[in-house]
């Protein structure tokens, strides 16, 4: 039997389909979970995907943290189950303080969808594993709301215990022209785009694996594939 | 005042009522008091002012548009055409894709952000009323000159709106447009497309069938705003001794939409609608007139039912209010309780607002008296038909008699290349990446190609590959000088973008934009580009299944370019097999397929290098549209070409700037014999595109297109990195690149 992972739909949410499809083309069961409801139907893991999730009103995943699913999805995760926020879903995630810091609006204050060059800074968490340390990514980037901040003490202690999981990358010294993408887009503090809480089962980051998992479609880049094939390989071995 | 009952209105014939105020001319207004027997009651007003506005009845327009349902060529694709919320095509394997391009030009004036935010959200509600899921959209864009102040207020928040509102309903945008041009100064063009996908059964109708059935209005709350915004708005030129407009422009939220979207289509998907229609223009006159008058029997609406944002509003407001997120659907008794819960379960509210009587009038009660009583077609679909003057206007042959030919040109290979990098930096040839980059073109995971590709591309099908592509041009100064050849230009160019991709043209939708149709030349610009396209689609074998008309765009004497942009919808088998414009290999051959003249008339460089338009735009040969488009299908469907590119504003040098830019590799040209360097490059004769070739597959493509007697040139070779025309100039790709990217960002970023 294969993994099933719950990918969460709360009002307002845009890539759950696109979650689901990547779950799918990973291998495993995608399971949809719906905000109202505490049930999590027995998922191995749970990924909280993008949007505006109600309307980000308030503030970005404000509103979500406080819906019945993320009840049980806290608990869970405490427990050690794997979850995954992406964009919107990482908001949710330090509202629900599983992540620490918060995201700002970007710091040119506009809308930016771009590919994205990540380095990958730890690449033994749950959603990481089948990546290399220090692997170069691209995957899409989208939001208004990205500027990662923490503290100074958070932001080193983050540091310290190797919880930066992404890095937006910076373009090689050596490159006459460099490829698109790469660089800090949104004023994010150390060029963070994505960390890992303690135990390195709950990740969240910014841009968007699941919309680079086929070769046609998107960036013609899979580079965001092995987050879901990483799940897959950690809850068989479990 | 009291309450003005149907009563109260037979009682009191002699009530003198608003109706100029409300945009109705007198004749209008005898024509009403005639089909009623009687005045009008305020709330009737209200319906007959906005129904019968420019912006809803197509009064001056209509006569014209005729064209397009005498001239449609034969056509099995065409599943719904023109009249209903937006045409339906049929793209195979069980699908249909409805898609169409609506104006939002005025209120994005008054109010750039929520101006161009609701447009997106009006076209995406056509799109889900006839029973669609959105897949994507489109956003043809026309601002006033770059360096302008004003463009600095309008553009930013435009783009910022129609970003704000798509990317948070979850479309991606694969294309669209921008261009800049003084004559937009005060009169922006933005205009809106979607595209959406249905299984063929899904396909759903705005009409109310079925005695006893409910009328149920869902969405948002409905309030104070956009009242009266197509009457007053979209239909009067722009005065500067009027007092604001802006309340009459609505405030848009895209979390309600999306959550209109997603109850609507699981209503849909459980079969419990007979009937739908988005409120946007003219709101809930609209909707229940045109409900009402599209089906078998009457209706009967308690305006007190309708859930108030603003408890103070009066019935003819609410019944003008254009508030948005607004839908109206008729659902049989039996079922209404699951329509409800369904709303319920996505936070909707939903009310059961009237049913559909066995009668024939439309009745409308406020406090349990009646307020309208009205026959509906009279309000929909029988409005005022204009017979608008029109003539040739008298600068025209002044005009055309300025020949572009006469332009200096340069006179070495240094002044070329000079002329080269003014050209591709231009505000209008420059990489739009600023504004596309605002918004989410990878949202729902099926964006196979999107801007600066020639055509947006979505699959529809995870296990075929069945795709669909859409392009949107129009180039107002081609159809300055020549509106009949200037809206076939528009068409061919949108045709040849899709074809490009690799998909096949089906049909076409589009959007019209022009000045006063008061003004005799303006009404003749309308007149020929209407005849033009009618003619056009007809010999392209593509119908036009629907669209839009803008009039007005217009500020005292000075009307816009006339507009015309042509929307192209074509499928592809596919999408494996499309064609994108980069030219990724090096050492690919490549080939320039058509014939060059010397055609610079409405060009970039005539633009550009001399501030210039006069003279007659590009010849059109549209059996050689057809040819071209059908070698670049089979092309891309039998792997003969990597990269495509179509010709069209700043000729071959532009496309070569697109593609090796994209690539992120150069070219080698070599000028052909025949041709001199400046017309090779700059030359704008339609009917031509770029391809690069496999050198494996060189004799199999030169064969086919020889064969089917397309003329094609091998004009170089991918290679190195810069841009060289041999015997001319080299351009370092960098230089191109800073050139080209840095000019809108510098200019709004």
């Amino acid at each position: 039997m294969t993994a099933r992972i719950g990918v969460v739909t709360f009002p307002g949410t845009l890539d759950d389909r696109d979650t689901q499809r990547a779950v799918r083309v990973a291998g495993a069961e995608p399971v949809p979970l719906w905000h109202r409801d505490k049930d999590l139907k027995q998922v191995d893991a749970v990924v909280l995907p993008g949007g505006f999730s109600y309307g980000d009103y308030l503030r970005a995943g404000a509103i979500s943290r406080f819906s019945p699913v993320m009840e049980t999805v806290v608990e869970q995760a405490r427990a050690g189950m794997p979850v995954l926020g992406i964009c919107n879903g990482f908001q949710v995630l330090t509202e629900t303080h599983l992540l620490p810091g918060a995201m700002l609006r970007n710091t040119d204050l506009h809308f930016v969808c771009r590919d994205q060059k990540l380095r990958v800074e730890n690449a033994s968490t749950a959603w990481t594993a089948d990546y290399e340390q220090g692997q170069e990514i691209s995957i899409p980037l989208k939001n208004i709301d990205g500027r990662y901040v923490a503290d100074e003490r958070v932001l080193d202690e983050l540091e310290a215990e190797g919880r930066v999981a992404f890095r937006y990358a910076a373009a090689p010294a050596d490159a006459a022209a460099p490829a698109d993408g790469y660089g800090n887009p949104n004023g994010s503090l150390r060029d963070i785009a994505g960390i890992t809480n303690e135990a390195g089962n709950v990740v969240g980051l910014m841009p968007h694996p699941e919309h680079a998992v086929e070769p046609l479609i998107g960036t013609g880049r899979t580079d965001g594939l092995g987050f879901f094939t990483s799940i897959l390989k950690n809850l068989v071995a479990a | 005042m009291s309450l003005d009952t149907v009563k109260h209105a037979e009682q009191t014939p002699d009530v003198e009522l608003p109706w100029k105020e409300l945009g109705l001319k007198e004749d209008e207004y005898a024509r009403v008091r005639e089909i009623l027997g009687r005045r009008p009651t305020g709330a009737e007003l209200a319906m007959y002012s906005v129904m019968w506005s420019e912006h809803c009845s197509y009064k001056s327009s209509k006569v014209h548009l005729r064209q397009f349902g005498e001239k449609a060529p034969q056509s099995d694709a065409m599943l719904v055409g023109i009249g209903e919320n937006a045409g339906v095509v049929d793209v195979g394997e069980g699908y249909a894709v409805t898609f169409k391009v609506e104006s939002h030009n005025h209120p994005s004036y008054v109010e750039p952000y929520q101006g161009a935010a609701t447009g997106v959200g009006g076209i995406v509600r056509d799109i889900i009323a006839m029973g669609a899921r959105p897949v994507a959209v489109v956003d043809p864009l026309r601002m006033g000159a770059a360096d302008h102040p004003d463009t600095k207020r309008v553009l930013p928040g435009v783009v910022a709106g129609i970003g704000g509102y798509g990317n948070c309903l979850g479309l991606p945008n694969i294309g669209g447009e921008l261009v800049f041009d003084a004559c937009y100064q005060g009169n922006p063009l933005v205009n809106a497309g979607a595209i959406g996908v249905m299984r063929h059964e899904d396909i759903h109708l705005a009409k109310a069938s079925g005695t006893g059935n409910k009328v149920i209005l869902y969405g948002a709350r409905t309030g104070g705003d956009g009242i009266g915004g197509a009457s007053i708005l979209a239909s009067e030129t722009f005065d500067d001794a009027k007092p604001s407009k802006r309340p009459a422009v609505q405030v848009g939220d895209p979390f309600q939409e999306k959550l209109l979207i997603e109850c609507t289509l699981e209503a849909f998907a459980e079969r419990l609608v007979v009937g739908i229609q988005d409120l946007g223009a003219a709101g809930l006159s609209c909707a229940t007139s045109e409900l009402a008058s599209n089906g078998s029997g009457g209706m009967r609406v308690e305006l007190d039912d309708v859930p108030l944002r603003d408890s103070t509003l009066s019935p003819e407001e609410i019944l003008m209010s254009e508030s948005q997120e607004r839908m109206c659907a008729v659902v049989e008794p039996d079922k209404v309780d699951r329509f409800l819960a369904i709303c319920e379960k996505w936070d909707v509210i939903a009310t059961v607002v009237g049913e559909v009587t066995d009668g024939t009038r439309l009745e409308i009660f406020w406090h349990g008296e009646k307020i309208v009583d009205l026959d509906p077609r009279t309000v929909a679909h029988d409005g005022p038909v204009y017979e608008r003057p029109y003539a040739r206007p008298d600068w025209l042959d002044a005009l055309q008699a300025d020949d572009a030919a006469k332009l200096a040109r340069p006179a070495s290979g240094d002044e070329l290349r000079e002329q080269v990098l003014k050209v591709v930096a231009s505000p209008n040839q420059a990489s739009k990446a600023w504004v596309t980059d605002q918004y989410d073109r990878f949202v729902q995971g099926n964006t196979v190609l999107a801007q600066p590709e020639d055509s947006g591309m979505i699959r529809i099908n995870e296990e075929t590959g069945l795709g669909v592509a859409l392009a949107t041009d129009g180039n107002g100064r081609y159809a300055k000088l020549d509106p009949y050849t200037g809206a076939q230009l528009a068409l061919a160019e949108s045709y040849r973008n899709v074809a490009a991709t690799g998909a096949r043209p089906l049909a076409v939708s589009d959007c019209l934009n022009f000045g006063s149709p008061e003004d005799p030349a303006v009404m003749w610009q309308f007149a020929e580009a209407v005849r033009g396209l009618a003619d056009g689609c007809l010999q392209l074998g593509t119908p036009v299944t629907g669209g839009n008309v803008s009039l007005y765009n217009q500020t005292g004497e000075a009307a816009i370019h006339p507009t015309p942009v042509v929307a192209v919808l074509g499928v592809i088998d596919d999408v494996a097999r499309r064609t994108p414009i980069a030219f990724k290999e090096s050492g690919q051959l490549l080939y320039l397929l058509g014939d060059t003249r010397q055609e610079f008339g409405g060009s970039a460089w005539s633009d550009v290098v001399h501030g210039h338009l006069g003279g007659l735009p590009p010849q059109v040969d549209l059996e050689r549209e057809r040819l071209l488009a059908e070698i670049l299908i089979s092309a891309s469907r039998d792997g003969m070409i990597d990269a495509a590119h179509d010709l069209s504003d700043g000729g071959l040098v532009q496309a070569i700037t697109e593609s090796c830019l994209r690539g992120r590799n150069g070219a080698r040209l070599i000028v052909p014999d025949g041709l001199d360097a400046f017309t090779f490059l700059f030359s704008e004769s339609a009917g031509r595109a770029v391809v690069a070739v496999p050198r494996s597959e060189e004799l199999r493509f030169t064969d086919m297109c020889g064969a089917r007697g397309l003329p094609a040139t091998r004009i170089g070779v991918v290679d190195g990195d810069a841009v060289e025309v041999q015997g001319e100039f080299t351009l370092p790709l960098a230089e191109l690149r800073s050139a080209h990217e840095e000019t809108v960002p510098s200019l709004f970023g």
